[in-house]
């Protein structure tokens, strides 16, 4: 695949050439917590285009998922500002910056384990469902819409990794790399702008992680969104990552194309290690 | 076939008739036996010991049920049950007191009262649940018994009357109607002179309504989010759904629920003591939701009904009743928590292996 | 006078409760679990001594040691047998096991001991006499307050100072970490259950010598309450422990001397929820974080 022109946006950071006009949907800057004294993260700045597939790769204990903490406020940060979409996300909790436009999952996976695929997928419709409890518990004519709009709303968004057969299964029953495309759905049927993946990739052979990389460009032409993944596996983050940061001990270190950060010696040697490119 | 676009569709409905299916046999069940019993006891077949716990199996039920919302499908536990129903039962009774000379139907002034006593429920509901929310698991377990003790404590020292000059109340100060009147609430003696105007079939109409509402509140997307909250809050929260918000809702429309189910309860004696609404009386609530399974709205109603109907028709088990209770939460939940009990006879079955490969480690380090 | 006399009731009070919350604060800080049976393993050690008085005629003192030693074997027992199975499932599951297991133990004793209140013997006669006889604390109250400082003492030594103590401690911290490092998580939480429930022993004990009323329920309330100091105190705490049961002890004993007697659970049952209210840690406690 062809690399991905990046041009330098204006807050020190690139973007993908296509998204350079538009309002970038993620603008982090000097993003910083500390927990009793230690910098689990501080001074990151990333920018992310509107349709851009960004990644956040550093060593075990960098801050990668804290920084996904931080974006999705599950846990507040001491310092910076996090413009979504150019909205101010300082006073919000988790649920408004779902609202607002960010959905992620989780390195351990957290699916709604006693309900059922579909389910699982309906509470990403959650907010998008337009029927009250009381609408719901007198069985009006909107729950009956409702119900049938987003069932079938759940089994399309389901057809993206073509698991609309196990729509009837429970969660937890799902082996394990199910799980983690039903927590991509999950999040997708949130709508959102951004979407954050921890680790989409981990537990999955070789050919599945093919897979999924169609898959994580398949998402972004449809959707229309940016991504956002944090990947061990480097052919899958060189592979279809446009733009890369990389994080180590809290700080970024380097960001830039696949290319520039695999020729950058910075994170060669605190990164990759002084082995030599396989 | 698969992916033809009727399929989808087609899902939709053998998915909804089938949760449907399941609910209309319970609700047959109930109309059924409802049916079975009427027949019975008008043909004077039923014995008075059983034609007695025909309105608290009922209640019971209707209890299990209001419970199970909480603590099978919310997944949070309320140790303070009883409490909801003791409120329902003083406002209810006291509201159903009031009204006796303005509306002569018993039957509109039992669900006024009912109505009464699940809105002052629900606000108890409400205010339990302020500090409720911010809490999980032990603590708000342990908020909702002190809450049950609170009103338990309350109301053993309320006193109301009533007499020709209007209702009167007073908190721990002993008072008294005048000659014309009565005490309808009377300190630790509880509610006085009621004129007992439930029935056995509004009891079951109760019960019935109660399921079709928790029935279509759980198949619904305030339901679902009710369970999410059970499953993972933190994955609930991360796609927009407010912790708070389900888990008021949730714990509200139980509490209301037990509140109408109280006054039900308290218009079946003529007197009713506030310590009938203890701690005791929480847990054999809970036990009926355990034993008849969590999140097992069906499972509850069964179990209420054998468990107030057995230790009545085997006066001899009495004295072990709540020894077996006991006993009951014990096994049920260790059995139902199985992946441990499976992952022990898994071990036993790989001990064998398992003692070879440690005796040579043990051998390994020795050496 | 009339206050301070007050004052010195609730202390003592408050020294009960500080021991029976000592046990549930143990096992809370390193089982992870609001062990509900704790307040009935305290009736159980006051039934003990008091058969060992007043059936055998033994010692006081002997009556108080099998009454530690029946309660430390019940511990463990309950432990191994009803909690350990569902060491990995729910809270809620463990917290209907535990109140399932309270509920056995009270119906136990009702049919093994009846449900007639049984007057507890007098242990400690006497009583010191102040200000002119004004203020006469009694030796109950005096050896109570002394016994619980005993306590807290030696267990914060034990608990900070002792290669068992400190195997608690990392247990509380990280049980998988606990155990990579070699200390056996199993053992070191029946130990804890087995100092909870010597303590339960000594603080039934001294709770039937003040207030002198035995049943199979006695345990129940008391049990609650300290597990409101617990919490109060800020749970996992031993000088939480403490601090809450003597602020609880005082807290019922002035406020049913001035507000009203009849209140006086709702009073402390309010206190416990205004507490969980403005600091859900309590005075002392640390917050947990759940690892995303």
């Amino acid at each position: 695949m062809s690399e991905v022109k990046m041009v330098p946006y204006p807050s020190r950071s690139i973007v993908p050439e296509r998204d350079v006009n538009e309002r970038p949907v993620l603008e982090a800057m000097h993003l910083g917590v500390n927990f009793g004294g230690l910098h689990a993260v501080e001074e990151f700045n990333i920018t992310v285009g509107k349709t851009e597939i960004a990644g956040l790769i550093g060593p075990n204990g960098a801050g990668k998922t804290t920084v996904f903490n931080l974006l999705t406020k599950v846990y507040q940060p001491t310092t910076g500002t996090i413009l979504l979409d150019g909205k101010d996300t300082s006073n919000m909790n988790s649920v408004a910056v779902n609202k607002a436009g960010i959905a992620r999952t989780f390195q351990n996976i957290r699916l709604f384990n006693n309900l059922t695929v579909e389910d699982n997928v309906k509470l990403g419709l959650h907010n998008s469902i337009k029927y009250t409890t009381l609408e719901g518990i007198l069985r009006m004519p909107r729950y009956w819409k409702g119900e049938k709009e987003s069932h079938e709303r759940a089994m399309d968004l389901l057809k993206i990794f073509d698991m609309q057969d196990m729509a009837k299964l429970k969660a937890s029953s799902l082996p394990y790399g199910a799980q983690r495309r039903l927590e991509i759905v999950r999040a997708l049927a949130t709508n959102p702008k951004l979407l954050l993946l921890d680790e989409p990739a981990a537990g999955m052979n070789p050919s599945e992680t093919a897979e999924l990389m169609n898959t994580i460009r398949q998402i972004r032409d449809d959707f229309g969104i940016a991504i956002m993944l944090i990947e061990h596996d480097m052919n899958l983050v060189m592979g279809v990552c446009e733009g890369i940061a990389v994080l180590n001990y809290g700080r970024i270190i380097a960001k830039g194309t696949p290319s520039e950060i695999q020729n950058n010696q910075e994170v060669i040697e605190a990164y990759l290690g002084k082995q030599k490119e396989a | 076939m698969k992916n033809s676009n009727n399929a989808p569709r087609s899902n939709f409905l053998s998915n909804i008739s089938k949760t449907t299916r399941s609910n209309f046999i319970t609700y047959g069940i109930i109309i059924v036996v409802y049916v079975i019993m009427q027949i019975l006891v008008n043909a004077g077949a039923v014995s008075n010991l059983i034609r007695g716990q025909l309105i608290p199996i009922c209640v019971f039920a209707t209890m299990a049920v209001s419970l199970n919302l909480c603590v099978g499908i919310l997944g949070e536990l309320s140790l303070g049950h009883a409490g909801f129903m003791s409120v329902g039962a003083f406002t209810g009774a006291v509201a159903i007191a009031c009204m006796e000379s303005a509306i002569p139907s018993p039957i509109l002034r039992l669900i006024l009262g009912m109505l009464i006593g699940a809105v002052f429920a629900a606000i108890a509901g409400v205010i339990i649940g302020i500090p409720v929310l911010k809490l999980n698991g032990d603590y708000l377990a342990i908020v909702t018994l002190a809450f049950g003790e609170i009103i338990r404590s309350i109301f053993t020292n309320v006193y109301v009357g009533l007499d020709s000059a209007g209702l009167h109340f007073s908190i721990l100060n002993r008072i008294k109607a005048a000659e014309d009147g009565k005490m309808i609430i009377n300190g630790a003696i509880g509610l006085t002179g009621i004129k007992p105007i439930a029935t056995f079939f509004m009891a079951a109409l109760l019960l019935l309504v109660t399921l079709i509402i928790v029935f279509n509140l759980i198949n619904s997307k305030t339901g679902r989010a009710v369970m999410a909250l059970r499953d993972n809050q933190i994955a609930a929260q991360s796609i927009g759904i407010s912790i708070p918000k389900f888990k008021l809702m949730a714990f509200v429309i139980s509490a209301a629920i037990a509140g109408a189910a109280g006054t039900m309860f308290a218009e079946n004696y003529s007197t009713m003591l506030a310590t009938k609404f203890d701690f005791n009386t929480s847990i054999l609530i809970l036990v009926f939701v355990v034993l008849g399974g969590l999140g097992n709205i069906r499972g509850s109603i069964i179990a209420a009904a054998v468990l107030t109907l057995l230790p009545e028709l085997l006066r001899s088990v009495k004295d072990y009743r709540m020894l077996a209770y006991a006993i009951i939460l014990i096994v049920v939940m260790i059995f139902k928590n199985s992946p441990s009990i499976q992952a022990k006879m898994a071990l036993m079955r790989s001990k064998k292996t398992a003692r070879k490969k440690t005796k040579k480690a043990s051998i390994g380090k020795e050496a | 006078m009339k206050f301070l006399s007050n004052l010195i009731n609730g202390i003592s009070l408050g020294s009960v409760y500080a021991i029976i919350a000592l046990g549930y604060t143990m096992v809370y800080g390193i089982a992870r679990m609001l062990n509900f049976a704790h307040g009935d393993v305290i009736m159980v050690g006051a039934y003990i001594c008091f058969f060992a008085i007043y059936s055998f005629n033994l010692n006081p003192v002997i009556g108080i040691l099998m009454a530690v030693v029946v309660c430390t074997v019940l511990g463990v027992v309950i432990e191994k047998l009803a909690y350990k199975p569902l060491r990995q499932a729910t809270s809620l599951a463990v917290l209907i096991t535990a109140i399932g297991v309270s509920y056995f133990l009270q119906n136990m004793a009702q049919l093994l001991w009846s449900a007639n209140p049984k007057v507890f013997p007098t242990i400690i006669n006497g009583s010191i006499k102040l200000f002119g006889g004004e203020l006469s604390i009694s030796r109950t109250t005096i050896v109570i307050v002394l016994v619980c400082a005993l306590i807290v003492v030696g267990l914060s030594i034990f608990v900070n100072h002792t290669k068992m103590g400190k195997a608690m401690r990392a247990c509380s911290e990280d049980k998988e970490a606990a155990q990579l490092m070699g200390i056996n998580v199993n053992k070191t939480i029946s130990m804890t259950f087995a100092i909870g429930s010597a303590l339960a022993a000594i603080a039934g004990v001294l709770m039937c010598c003040a207030y002198p009323n035995l049943q199979p329920t006695t345990g129940s309330m008391p049990g609650i309450k300290a597990f409101t100091a617990a919490v109060f105190g800020g749970i996992g705490s031993i000088p939480g422990a403490f601090i809450g049961g003597i602020l609880l002890g005082v807290l019922e004993i002035l406020g049913s001397a001035y507000i009203s007697t009849e209140l006086k659970d709702a009073i402390v049952f309010l206190a416990l929820i205004i507490v969980l209210l403005v600091k859900p840690t309590g005075i002392l406690g640390k917050k947990i974080h759940e690892k995303v």
